[in-house]
């Protein structure tokens, strides 16, 4: 789960890191509020879930509270794009107005999981402001990593070896050193899967603040944190994915227009990987799982046809422990009750495929069957021309 | 032969009573695993599917000789349970739980490193060693005793596999689900270096998935010390960047964990790397020269 910068400041604040005084403003008047709460001279930055605002134009600065509040005129309710919002951009509901500060340098800092070594590993490097990911492809040595002990958590010597390392000046590693220890603490305690602070910055009167923040939760482990799951933020998500949310299904919309139903992540992917190679386009991926029922099914192909791009279905299941025969009295249960009238194939194998075909043959609708991947791929395309 | 599981592996499941366990455990039986008990606390002295039941894992241990687990207990609780098998002195110990938290993970792979167990999962259909044993959660009758060994990060895509595999004529020797998780107990290279060393597997299936660079590892391992053919498949080549594709640990980050970086690896090290998974038996057979 994302939760938004003005979010994530806050919490890190909580655990000891140093942030910019700010409020979040939902209107102009709270944002003209704040702008003068803070003295008038206020950068003004769009909430969204996406990265890359300020070359969106997503962060202003305001010498006023007036200026303040004609920025947050245009921002609120503008489609802001960025590299990483795809085209279509987001809407901008929420600002954070922020004091402004004098920056000396900008460094980074980032939480990550390390699959390899199996530990989180805090990153520290003084190529601060601009993407990571440039810098570990240009200059992968300004990146420092210290490795993590559980349960011993982040140590003195490796948060001095991180702040000596980025080159801060002796007066500013104490600071940098308790931000650190902070930062690691509130990652471990709220069960986050990234957090970042990029820039980090060194202010002209030597101190360290998290000018930005970014920060993803483990949704795995939601369940033992009540109070971040009401940080969730449904207008940052695509309202078809939030509805399968709501059944359990792990659906993700795509820009193509053939549905896919799958059971299994991995099949799934694969799906939509044999659809392309057949020459046609994904519109979703749709995992339903390993003991989806008749009601799920129903609910998939709702979602599913919801999407008006939606030219044809392929339904793919290797039956295991979900069996055959269930899945196709569901499906056509689903498509009658549904009057569904797009095109669907249908492809089964596993537990019970014999008569799972049978329900398929004798329901009198205009089901497609494949005899595997690459024919059911073949026939879905071909349908959604 | 087989890695890892055979006819001798004697078996504990934690989470006996719940429906999940209770469930797969009969499968796992009717399939001819040698199940010795099962672990549910509070529930110690009673019977269950014509099995003793006990409140720890050491217990059961201690009583019944067990060598392996499989577990079926809540994502909550799944961690603490791989660390109870582990202490307990299990050998092999199966986790089958989806939806651990990844912190969970890390204390119990800190764990680990200090026992003498190996791990497979979480988040997977468990292993099976056609004709001898199955622990886990994968159908049965689509399996035939042979020489091939299949790893594979996906359940029902690894089912795919197999299938292709058996109606190709073309057994298996041991398939093992290793998890779609960030974090596992067994990754692909562990999984294709015991093939290499099993004189029954005469070739192994590789799947893979975005995320990660376990794949890339695991081809220059083969690269250096694996004289089977090995043929491959990586699932995601069309997932957009930033999403997380069902799996926890199934997410192409920034420009690492693409399936095309992978599939390059593989072909680096003269793996066989299928195009559509519709290929997968039909290559295996051609490595075979069959």
């Amino acid at each position: 789960m994302k939760i938004h910068e003005y979010q994530a400041k806050a919490i890190l604040a909580h655990y000891g890191v140093p942030v910019p005084k700010g409020k979040v403003a939902f209107s102009v008047e709270e944002a003209e509020a704040a702008a003068k709460e803070l003295g008038g001279s206020v950068v003004v930055k769009a909430q969204i879930h996406a990265g890359g605002r300020g070359k969106g134009g997503g962060v202003k600065l305001a010498r006023t509270a007036d200026e303040a509040a004609g920025i947050a005129r245009k921002m609120l309710g503008m489609t802001l794009v960025t590299p990483q919002t795809g085209p279509q951009g987001r809407v901008v509901k929420r600002l954070l107005v922020e004091e402004t500060l004098p920056i000396d340098r900008e460094l980074y800092l980032g939480v990550v999981l390390d699959r390899a070594l199996g530990r989180c590993v805090l990153m520290a490097s003084s190529e601060g402001g601009m993407d990571i990911e440039e810098v570990a492809a240009h200059s992968p040595e300004k990146i420092l990593k210290e490795a993590i002990v559980p349960g011993l958590g982040l140590t003195g010597f490796q948060a001095r070896k991180l702040a000596f390392g980025m080159g801060l000046p002796a007066a500013a590693v104490n600071g940098a050193v308790a931000a650190m220890t902070a930062l690691m603490s509130a990652y471990e305690a709220m069960d986050a899967s990234l957090a970042e602070i990029n820039p980090f910055i060194l202010t002209k009167d030597g101190r360290t603040v998290a000018l930005d923040a970014k920060i993803n939760l483990d949704d795995n482990a939601l369940f033992r944190h009540k109070d971040l799951i009401e940080l969730r933020d449904l207008n940052e998500e695509d309202p078809l994915e939030v509805e399968a949310s709501m059944f359990n299904l792990n659906y993700i919309k795509l820009d193509g227009n053939i549905a896919c139903m799958v059971n299994g992540a991995g099949l799934a992917m694969a799906t939509m990987d044999i659809i392309k190679y057949a020459g046609g386009s994904p519109a979703n991926f749709l995992d339903v799982g390993g003991g989806a029922n008749a009601e799920q099914i129903r609910n998939a192909f709702r979602i599913l046809l919801a999407d008006l791009h939606v030219k044809a279905v392929l339904i793919n299941i290797f039956g295991g422990i979900l069996r055959c025969d269930t899945l196709a009295a569901g499906v056509v249960a689903a498509a009658r009750e549904l009057n569904v009238q797009t095109p669907v194939v249908i492809r089964m194998e596993g537990t019970n495929v014999d008569q799972g075909r049978q329900i398929l043959a004798e329901s009198g609708l205009n089901f497609t069957v494949a005899a595997g991947m690459k024919d059911a791929a073949e026939k879905v395309v071909r349908l959604a021309q | 032969m087989s890695i890892l599981a055979n006819e001798k592996t004697r078996l504990l499941v934690q989470g006996f009573t719940g429906r999940e366990g209770t469930f797969h455990a009969g499968q796992c039986m009717a399939y001819g695993t040698d199940i010795a008990g099962g672990v549910t606390p509070g529930k110690g002295g009673t019977t269950h599917l014509e099995r003793p039941v006990f409140d720890t894992v050491s217990q059961a241990v201690r009583e019944t000789g067990a060598n392996a687990s499989v577990i079926f207990v809540p994502p909550a609780y799944a961690a603490e349970a791989i660390m109870e098998a582990a202490d307990a002195g299990i050998a092999l110990i199966v986790c089958i739980t989806e939806g651990i938290p990844a912190l969970d993970m890390v204390k119990a792979w800190a764990f680990l490193a200090q026992h003498n167990a190996r791990l497979i999962g979480p988040n997977c259909p468990g292993i099976i060693s056609p004709g001898k044993t199955k622990i886990g959660i994968m159908p049965a009758h689509i399996h035939k005793p042979g020489n091939v060994g299949v790893v594979s990060r996906s359940g029902t895509l690894t089912y795919e596999a197999v299938g292709q595999l058996t109606n190709l004529g073309l057994g298996q020797s041991t398939c093992i689900g290793i998890g779609g998780d960030p974090i596992i107990g067994t990754n692909h290279t562990d999984a294709v270096r015991l093939f290499q060393e099993d004189p029954e597997t005469h070739a192994i299936v590789m799947i893979g998935e975005i995320g990660g660079d376990a794949e890339e590892k695991a081809a220059a391992y083969i690269k250096d010390h694996v004289s089977k053919p090995v043929v491959g498949f990586i699932a995601g080549q069309t997932a957009p960047p930033g999403r997380r594709m069902g799996h926890a640990g199934a997410i192409i980050s920034g420009s690492s964990g693409k399936a095309s970086d992978k599939m390059e690896a593989m072909r680096q090290a003269g793996i066989t790397v299928c195009a559509t998974p519709a290929e997968i038996g039909e290559k295996v057979k051609q490595r075979l020269g069959l």
